[in-house]
């Protein structure tokens, strides 16, 4: 008797992590660009970028309970890594990559044990400074960044010495989908482990964890790191795929998009970054296509809309969805 | 001193001119349950804060054991066996109650920072954590997020969290707080019935359950211990029918 009750509450945590069929479909229709929209591959990868971004945020944002209006900082600092990279004469992306990965997670190390102290609107407006003091740093040294005209001069090599990097998006599609693919990946792993169920506690109540024993600072600065990495991951591939960087991949927009991206989706949901990387980026092409100067109003309306129908963003209503059509049958 | 699992020697605190702890003197021997009684301010909650860490004292020492923990932060003094339970339901809402136990279980056996493993993969803690939930009653709605349990069952997750660090010493901040009188008595059964190597000190204002279930009684007023003795002496004792008792009942 006892093998069978204490098998049991194994067996719920492992159908609480097991894919599930939308899962396996979702990633199958990453693909439809390919056959569908072949003219729109460089839209598709800049969304698959933004997911990988937002993807980031939610590991923090909807894990941790992490908010941060200064993202932006290390998606800018794995952008110019990447970018300097190239530019200094070694094109190679995927070491590129790397190297650019592991310059946003020393920064997102370091800066860890600022955020790690701090809470609520006090991390607000420390997250929002740090991503305003780098952004500004990296305008005034325009002889490293180029400034305002952006950095000229990158130049990538071919992917695996086969694919170059076309004017269709073909190659930067494959690579950003690959990237986001296996981050999300690792993601996922992360949020089933133990560690992730860490960070729903501090997530749920940022008080009791210490009185259960929890390091929440040292488990707050181990996702911030974290990331930190990815974020630079999604700014280099950026960086490797548009060759060039702008500042306004540190700037504050950047930060606030992702943010609205990862709500809209819904945050703490995994797939909620994903999902409002497409809408958003989707909506802002074809509203930008119907009125270029307005569109952020669209957004807006988008936006508020979701707050107030959809309090848990898309996905969160899909999912209520889902419940109440099971209990009706 | 060597002798108790948890003492506390000339604990100073106060609030600008509000003294909330004076020279509170302290020994909690291992394996008694000792209760914690004072009317409404008298600086009951504030002794735990203290004690636990999360408030620091301006003055005094705290001992667990024979080690001093007052330099120690608050999730320290849980790893060498010091913790506490909330007043006011301090809990994980969205967690089911399998996870929350599992989580503080995880934290103990030190596998809360692996982050490649699968949940599932620890076994050995998530069938601690269902033994606990099992000995507290709450197995059978152990896979429920904890918002939608009832509320006595949430005040034993609340034990049941604290359980799971394997303390030394409990501290319970009015464990039965809000919860009916005859499910009360129930709690307190629980609580009288945990294993003997662990020092229990309970904070509660129903008399009945703290002369039923405590072998000593500590007397707090004004932020000092006031007296302890056994449940017979304070109930003999005037002072104590002044400050405390009287008062409770014209209330």
């Amino acid at each position: 008797m006892t093998s069978a009750a204490v098998a049991e509450p194994q067996r719920y945590l492992e159908t609480q992590i097991r894919w599930r069929p939308v899962e396996i479909a979702f990633w199958l229709a990453t693909l439809l660009p390919f056959v569908l929209t072949p003219n729109y591959l460089v839209l598709a990868s800049q969304i698959a970028i933004t997911a990988l971004f937002a993807l980031s945020l939610d590991l923090i944002l909807g894990y941790a309970g992490i908010v941060s209006l200064g993202h932006a900082a290390y998606f800018g600092f794995g952008s110019y890594t990447a970018g300097l990279i190239a530019k200094w004469g070694w094109g190679e992306p995927l070491t590129g990559l790397v190297i650019a990965a592991a310059a946003a997670g020393v920064l997102g190390y370091l800066t860890s044990f600022i955020i790690a102290r701090f809470r609520h609107l006090a991390l607000i407006m420390i997250t929002l400074g740090l991503g305003l003091l780098l952004a500004e740093a990296a305008n005034s040294a325009s002889w490293l960044t180029g400034g305002a005209d952006g950095l000229q001069g990158v130049r990538m090599w071919k992917l695996f010495g086969v694919f170059q990097f076309d004017l269709y998006g073909t190659t930067a599609y494959t690579y950003a989908l690959a990237v986001l693919f296996v981050c999300f990946l690792v993601a996922r792993r992360l949020i089933n482990s133990p560690f992730g169920l860490a960070l729903r506690g501090i997530r749920e109540n940022a008080i009791r964890m210490p009185a259960i024993g929890a390091p929440t600072r040292a488990h707050i600065r181990k996702v911030y790191t974290i990331a930190a990495v990815m974020a630079g991951v999604a700014g280099a591939l950026l960086a490797q795929t548009t060759e060039t960087v702008s500042l306004e991949t540190l700037s504050f927009a950047r930060s606030a998009d992702v943010l609205v991206i990862l709500i809209l989706g819904g945050a703490g949901r995994l797939y909620g970054g994903l999902v409002g990387a497409i809408i958003y980026m989707v909506a802002r092409d074809q509203f930008s296509g119907i009125n270029p100067q307005y569109w952020y109003f669209w957004i807006g309306t988008l936006l508020v809309a979701v707050v107030i129908f959809l309090p848990n963003g898309v996905l969160g209503g899909a999912a209520r969805l889902v419940r109440l059509g099971r209990s009706r049958a | 001193m060597s002798t108790s699992a948890l003492s506390t020697r000339g604990l100073d605190k106060s609030f600008g001119s509000l003294v909330v702890a004076s020279d509170i003197e302290l020994d909690l021997p291992p394996g008694e349950r000792y209760a914690l009684i004072g009317p409404n301010g008298a600086g009951k909650t504030t002794l735990i804060n203290l004690i636990t860490g999360m408030l620091k004292p301006d003055k005094g020492q705290i001992f667990l054991g024979a080690d001093e923990i007052t330099m120690l932060r608050p999730e320290e003094r849980v790893k060498c066996g010091l913790v506490r339970t909330f007043q006011i339901n301090t809990l994980f809402p969205h967690l089911s109650a399998l996870e929350a136990v599992t989580l503080a279980v995880c934290e103990r056996r030190g596998y809360a920072g692996s982050w490649w493993e699968k949940l599932p993969a620890y076994g050995d803690a998530i069938e601690e954590a269902y033994a606990i939930l099992l000995s507290l009653r709450l197995a059978a709605s152990c896979y429920r997020p904890t918002r939608e349990l009832a509320y006595g069952q949430q005040r034993l997750l609340e034990i049941a969290l604290a359980l799971a660090t394997k303390p030394k010493v409990l501290l319970l901040d009015e464990p039965a707080a809000g919860v009916p009188q005859q499910e009360s008595a129930e709690l307190f059964s629980v609580i009288a019935g945990l294993s003997q190597e662990i020092a229990v000190l309970f904070i509660e204002h129903d008399m009945n359950v703290v002369f039923r279930f405590a072998h000593r009684i500590i007397v707090m007023a004004a932020g000092r211990i006031l007296l302890q003795g056994t449940p017979k002496e304070i109930a003999a004792d005037a002072r104590v029918r002044e400050v405390y008792l009287g008062r409770a009942r014209h209330g």
